[in-house]
């Protein structure tokens, strides 16, 4: 009787099927399952390699499962694979311990705890004798605590994933073909752009409506054949089986001890039986290209086990053997430097290609997350977007063209390979590729003092340090914070040019901002289908307005000015652009009527804010050579008109993501200096200072309570839930009405919050200053707070409101605890802090009624 | 005892070798390197016997300036010694291996005395030219057997024995001697942590090889000849069992 | 003149040396070399190959192998008959005397000939993956011809026996065959007719039972890749291989083997290959005459029992 999902030597592919799926690992056997869930038949899938283990990174994988992760997507993620590893039978519960050498580490334990907290794994901090009782042959003398995780696992991700398939199989929507390799993808333009049509292998072709690319290290190479850029390279990561070790052996089990992660040595050691498993992201980052890849014939053991480069290693089996003595006599029986794949940023790249239409990447996928992944790919590809979780770290339209290089991927992923296992700030900055966009006031800012930070390849001042002196202005708002993670990458200057922006003014560089002009007699009907707001403006107007999914989470969260009667301007931040770019092309009408122009590259922005911004403005804006009247009266909120500033056209909108009274200010890029230099000229009189994005994007809004995409606002929330729900709704349709006016009729199951921290002081007597990483938010009882919709009160943003005098935190609360008033607490790095509800819903904590922006 | 093992780097490849365009050499790109297998064994034999007898064992390759991988393999496994005689380029042919390899042991022998025991693997796993352990044997006045698949060492005399068809043979080989070594005559032990470790801090004493080129030249390496007839697949899983049998009867290995 | 060393044990000669003496009538009038009284009896098998004329070689160390003290006899044979080209088998014996005899020669040796081309050697490497042209340039050209690389036809001559003196030194006798420990009867894995063999994919140890009921079922014997043997699972007497033992079995049945090259060229001789396998891309799929796509451990014993079911 032969096996589900056998393929036979010699038999040809279907000529045609309704979608193809290009990989048999992890990731490729868990799609067609979870396709197969969803209602698709006729799938077809290939791989050039044999089963069930074609050669793939899953095949020799270290199959484990720590589920902590700082990202809530990723930890999500992790935590739903397990559960389908778990549902499978297929889930070793074995317990893992990450051990500390250095004291810093120790902090970080802090951190993990916290975020542990905050997803509900259960998790317990160790001393080193602790350690010794769950690992009987570690030295602890070298330690100096652990982070315990009992539910971590070890997996059989090769069966896992046969048994998906046969699932897929035994459903009748699936035919396997192994041995089959892709020669070509396909494509046919048209007016929507280019769509894939047909995957060529050498065993015949296939006409595809959908193609899925699951191969791991080959994904860019068979992207590449359609057009298409996955950004990732085949990466090497050594691992080594040493043994027969007897106490291992005498367990009888395949892990009957925890799985240890040397984490400041950047290894891992694994039982496997008799043996253990040694592992390391610590040698040099080794690449490979994807065409570069052996057959599996021409492979000693596959073409992701490639031959060991034995001096790599032996800095790791030093610390190993320092930290386990019985390794010493262990022998090394295996090893390899395996290939797995790596991103610029760590992250898989999911999602529809942004280049061709219906072909789908999911790749860059680690075992401990592969059935998750599989399955939000699976609903992206049913229906538009992933119900399971929002995909906003993942998402493949997050990269710009310069992130999509060889370039920048081989860059960055040589300096985030050795922080596998590091110690990673959530401000971090990268320090290779800096410098790929700049605005024309860089020189400017530079001689400013600026502190750039990274946002997408701009270059943007964070804070300034001429603005130093602003300190002893302000001396209370602008204390140091005495714990150096929470002062890392941070200034206390930002809190000056907050206060000193709204006492006078301030100047802001956007010039991130994306800009796209949506044209054409279709473009207001087009306009208004995709937003949940009405766009039909009179010209010179603006709407801000959330973008939905099909199933009413946030898209988008942007503004739109409307320029003329069939000409829109979309404004959309630096870490959004990519996503949102590819949303708007996706739906845009195919027959003509609108036109899509990113016109971001040739737009600068200057934000001008505070009480005197209007009487700086009003000395040098005019229409023609008269002088323009910027009043409220003359030039009301939300208006956009097109005038002259020292004689260069601009476009001046009158808006604030700051609270203040002001507009931001857009011109073409070749007019940007000197459009700074006359704003700056004219605000000297009011002492005008450069702010950076220190205040823009934390203390100036936060106090505001304004909400950001990809912080507080994900599909996961809607609008009435985030406390942006307009009295009324257009009549007009759009993406995600049905849901949307179902929230409204409902009650919210979790309301968007501004909460301050009541104490900020530390046992160890200083006060701490929680970055807005997750912190868990807890009742008194320390219980973490889920609503109804299973949602977990976390903060999705925190920062000091300097004009309020406190420090804010915004969090989504359950209608129980959404009571200004109400007293609860944040964990941050593992100890508790009282809090209290400032508000709840969109209502500022600062200028509630709007009065600095808006009379 | 003092015992050397001469090795030979050669590449580890799985099911299909490449020919480089110009057709000189082995397109290595995806390929590992290690020493031939009969030579593993070579070395695993010099260190066990080292370990019972007392004594020490060096280990000499012509080859590369990569060729410090294998050596540095050997000493992980025990071997305290380390000799590479460099050279650039394409393999040199059998005589003039032969004959640095000679003139190095020379060197050797008259820094720190001779050895009792050489032990070469059979042939190499590349070019198997089945010689160059003989040769030198010749050269140094020594007695030398190949295919030997076990040793023990009875005073000045090694008794090995070697498998033919009719049983196993027994020579007696007075030291000092070279022997020609199969795998099987052990299993070869893995490197342990602490060997591989302490194999970084072996000195791998460098001697230049020099000799006359002999009378053997490659011209060019070709594909052995493929087989072109199809498989024929009798069918999937137990349900082929009576084609199977049937095609057993048809050969006539049925009786 | 061609000279083939004649390869026996003790007076049988082997049916290597048959293919040796077919390859030398080639080159051109093929004379053979015996070392040993015992073979005097073997004039007229040497006949029926083509030789012309039988030089023997007679002396006490000659009563049994030694390759040194058979290799001196090539080289003094060299220097007595001028032959043009000293054919020997590629066996282990013919490839080793055959060096001895260069080495005292101070003549190059190519080992394991498959093809004369225009003056040039196609010989073989990896075993018999790949295979090299070289040029040999020697006043007397030694080589060995590999060992199924030239049918062993017939050419019915009556060989004349001519008796050959040579001095050697006895103190070769040192590496004369001293002590035999004789095989028991029965088939070695050289010689079965039947190999079954299994690699990585049986899984353990004990996973060869089954192969091994299916083996003696058939008359045959069990065989296994270098991995298994690596692995500790079976001796390295068992292994199929470049460095393990070559077969010529009728039948050659690979289960779970994926046929790397080393293991091949091993079984590449087989008169038929049956590949059990669940890849069939693998390589001794590719290769083999029958394959069956399945799992080893479910097909193996089903076959046997279609075997006995048919024996009644």
């Amino acid at each position: 009787m032969s096996q589900p999902g056998d393929a036979t030597t010699g038999q040809t592919v279907p000529a045609k099927a309704n979608c193809v799926v290009i990989g048999a690992g992890i990731v490729g056997n868990c799609l067609v399952a979870h396709l197969s869930r969803l209602g698709w038949t006729d799938i077809v899938q290939i791989d050039k390699g044999p089963l069930p283990n074609p050669g793939g990174s899953t095949g020799h994988a270290s199959n484990f499962i720590f589920p902590t992760d700082h990202n809530k997507e990723m930890a999500f993620l992790t935590l739903e694979s397990q559960r389908q590893y778990i549902e499978h039978g297929l889930n070793n519960t074995s317990g893992g311990i990450e051990v500390a050498r250095k004291p810093e580490r120790l902090e970080e334990f802090n951190r993990r705890m916290t975020s542990a907290k905050a997803w509900g794994i259960e998790a317990e901090l160790l001393t080193p004798a602790e350690i010794k009782k769950h690992v009987p042959f570690i030295n602890e003398d070298i330690l100096l605590g652990g982070f315990y995780t009992p539910s971590v696992s070890c997996v059989d991700s090769l069966e896992t994933g046969t048994q998906m398939r046969n699932e897929a199989v035994e459903r009748g929507a699936l035919q396997v073909f192994a041995n089959t390799e892709v020669l070509d993808v396909e494509t046919e333009d048209g007016p929507g752009g280019p769509r894939v049509t047909a995957v060529v292998t050498n065993k015949g072709r296939i006409e595809a409506k959908h193609v899925a690319i699951a191969c791991g290290v080959w994904s860019p190479r068979i992207a590449k054949m359609a057009g298409a850029t996955i950004p990732l390279t085949p990466a090497v990561h050594q691992m080594a089986d040493v043994g027969p070790i007897d106490i291992l052996q005498q367990s009888g089990k395949e892990v009957a001890y925890p799985i240890v992660r040397d984490m400041d040595t950047f290894c891992y050691e694994r039982q496997t039986a008799g043996s253990m498993e040694v592992g390391s992201y610590a040698h040099r980052p080794i690449f490979m290209h994807p065409d570069d890849i052996p057959s599996n014939e021409e492979s000693a053991l596959s073409p992701t086990e490639l031959p060991f480069t034995a001096d790599d290693f032996d800095q790791q089996f030093e610390e190993a053997i320092d930290l386990m003595d019985m390794l010493g006599e262990a022998e090394i029986r295996y090893a390899i430097n395996g290939l797995l794949s790596l991103t610029p940023d760590a992250n898989p790249v999911l999602g529809e290609t942004v280049e061709v239409r219906n072909l789908w990447s999911a790749a860059a996928v680690w075992i401990k997350e592969g059935p998750g992944i599989a399955q939000i790919v699976a609903e992206w590809m049913t229906y538009g977007y992933p119900h399971l979780c929002d995909p906003h770290t993942t998402d493949i339209s997050r990269f710009y063209p310069h992130e999509k290089t060889e370039h920048h991927i081989l860059a960055r992923c040589a300096e985030h390979f050795n922080k596998t296992y590091g110690i990673v700030h959530p401000r971090e900055q990268w320090a290779s590729q800096r410098g790929m966009r700049r605005s024309p006031f860089y020189a400017r800012e530079e001689a400013l003092g600026a502190v750039f930070f990274d946002a997408r390849g701009w270059e943007r001042p964070q804070w300034f340090e001429s603005n130093a002196k602003l300190m002893e202005k302000f001396p209370e708002a602008c204390k140091p914070r005495e714990h150096e993670w929470d002062a890392r990458w941070w200034s206390p200057i930002t809190n000056a040019e907050h206060l000193q922006m709204r006492e006078s003014v301030g100047m802001v560089d956007l010039t991130a901002f994306n800009e796209f002009d949506i044209t054409g007699p279709g473009a207001m009907n087009y306009l208004q289908y995709m937003c949940v707001n009405n766009v039909d403006v009179p010209v010179g107007r603006s709407v801000y307005t959330p973008l939905l999914t099909p199933h009413g989470g946030f898209r988008g969260d942007l503004t739109i000015q409307r320029l003329a009667t069939d000409h829109f301007r979309i404004i959309t931040g630096a870490f959004d652009g990519g996503r949102d770019n590819y949303w708007f092309r996706k739906y845009m009408p195919i027959d003509g009527s609108v036109t899509f122009t990113d016109r971001s590259q040739g737009i600068c922005t200057i934000g001008v804010w505070g009480p005197n911004a209007e009487k700086t403005m009003a000395k040098i804006v005019t229409d023609q050579s008269k002088p323009y009247d910027v009043s409220q009266a003359g030039f009301p909120y939300g208006a956009v008109r097109e005038v002259l500033i020292d004689g260069v056209p601009c476009t001046m909108f009158r808006i604030s993501y700051v609270g203040e009274n002001g507009w931001e200010i857009y011109t073409n890029m070749e007019h940007g200096l000197r459009v700074w230099d006359s704003i700056a000229e004219a605000g000297k009189e009011f002492d005008i200072i450069p702010v950076g994005i220190g205040v823009y994007a934390v203390t100036g809004r936060i106090e505001k309570g304004y909400r950001l995409m990809g912080a507080e606002l994900e599909s996961e929330y809607n609008p009435v839930e985030a406390g942006l729900a307009r009295p009324k709704v257009k009549s007009a349709d759009f993406m995600g009405r049905d849901a949307y006016m179902k929230a409204r009729d409902e009650e919210p199951a979790a309301i968007m919050c501004t909460l301050s921290m009541d104490s900020q002081r530390c046992a160890a007597g200083y006060d701490r200053f929680p970055t807005g990483g997750n912190e868990p938010i807890l009742t008194l009882d320390n219980e973490r707070i889920i609503d109804a919709k299973g949602r977990v009160s976390r903060v999705t943003t925190a920062g000091a409101g300097p004009s309020v005098g406190k420090y804010l935190l915004l969090a989504y609360l359950p209608p129980e605890h959404a009571v200004e008033g109400t007293k609860l607490q944040v964990m941050y790095m593992n100890e508790c802090y009282p809090v209290t509800v400032e508000r709840a819903g969109a209502k500022p904590l600062f200028d509630p009624d709007d009065s600095r922006m808006k009379s | 005892m003092r015992i050397l093992v001469c090795v030979k780097r050669v590449p580890a490849p799985g099911a299909r070798i490449n020919i480089t365009p110009d057709g000189q050499a082995i397109d290595t790109a995806y390929l590992g390197f290690t020493m031939s297998p009969h030579e593993e064994c070579a070395v695993e034999e010099a260190v066990q016997l080292v370990e019972r007898h007392g004594g020490e064992a060096t280990v000499l390759t012509l080859g590369p300036a990569e060729a410090d991988e294998q050596l540095r393999y050997a000493a992980s496994l025990g071997v305290a010694k380390a000799v590479l005689l460099p050279i650039d380029g394409p393999d040199w042919d059998p005589q003039r291996t032969a004959s640095a390899i000679t003139a190095a042991i020379g060197g050797l022998e008259s820094a720190d005395g001779p050895f009792d025991l050489i032990l070469f693997g059979n042939e190499s796993a590349d070019s198997g030219g089945f010689q160059v352990g003989i040769r030198v044997a010749h050269a140094l006045g020594r007695p030398v057997v190949n295919g030997i698949k076990g040793i023990d060492v009875d005073g000045d005399t090694l008794r090995a024995r070697r498998e033919a068809d009719a049983g196993v043979e027994v020579y007696e080989v007075p030291m000092p001697a070279v022997l020609g070594v199969k795998e099987g005559i052990n299993l070869p032990r893995y490197p342990t942590l602490k060997g591989r470790l302490a194999s970084k801090k072996v000195d791998v004493a460098q001697v230049t090889p020099e000799a006359a080129e002999g009378g053997q030249r490659m011209i060019t390496l070709l594909p052995a000849a493929e087989q072109v007839s199809a498989t024929v697949i009798l069918g999937n899983g137990p349900d082929a069992a009576a084609a199977v049998v049937d095609m057993l009867e048809e050969i006539g290995v049925l009786k | 003149m061609i000279l083939v060393v004649v390869e026996h044990d003790r007076g049988t000669m082997s049916p290597a040396t048959w293919e040796a003496l077919a390859a030398a009538r080639e080159l051109g009038e093929t004379h053979a070399l015996t070392i040993g009284e015992a073979a005097d009896g073997l004039v007229e098998q040497i006949g029926v190959f083509g030789a012309t004329t039988v030089h023997q070689v007679h002396g006490d160390v000659f009563g049994d192998y030694g390759p040194e003290a058979w290799g001196a006899v090539v080289a003094e044979a060299v220097d007595a008959l001028h032959p043009d080209i000293v054919v020997a088998t590629g066996t282990d014996r013919g490839n080793e005397v055959m060096a001895h005899a260069a080495a005292r020669l101070d003549l190059p040796m190519v080992a394991n000939v498959i093809e004369f081309a225009d003056g040039e050697l196609i010989r073989v490497r990896w075993g018999g993956s790949l295979l090299e042209r070289c040029s040999l340039d020697a006043p007397v050209r030694l080589i060995t011809v590999a060992h199924h690389a030239f049918a062993a036809t017939e050419s019915p001559q009556t060989a004349t026996a001519v008796p050959l003196n040579v001095e050697i030194d006895p103190a070769l006798g040192r590496t004369v065959v001293r002590d035999r420990v004789e095989r028991a009867a029965g088939v070695t894995l050289a010689t079965a007719p039947v190999v079954v063999s299994g690699g990585r994919g049986v899984g353990s140890a004990d996973g060869f039972a089954p192969l091994l009921e299916l083996a003696s079922e058939l008359g045959g014997v069990v065989g296994c890749s270098r991995a298994v043997t690596n692995l500790g699972w079976r001796n390295h007497t068992d292994q199929v291989g470049q460095t393990g033992t070559r077969i010529a079995p009728d039948i050659y049945i690979a289960c779970g083997i994926s046929g790397a090259i080393q293991h091949w060229v091993g079984a590449m001789a087989s008169k038929k290959i049956l590949a059990i396998n669940t890849d069939p891309e693998a390589n001794m799929v590719t290769k083999a005459d029958y394959a069956v796509i399945g799992d080893l451990h479910q097909v193996v014993p089903a076959i046997t029992a279609e075997v006995r079911r048919r024996r009644g």
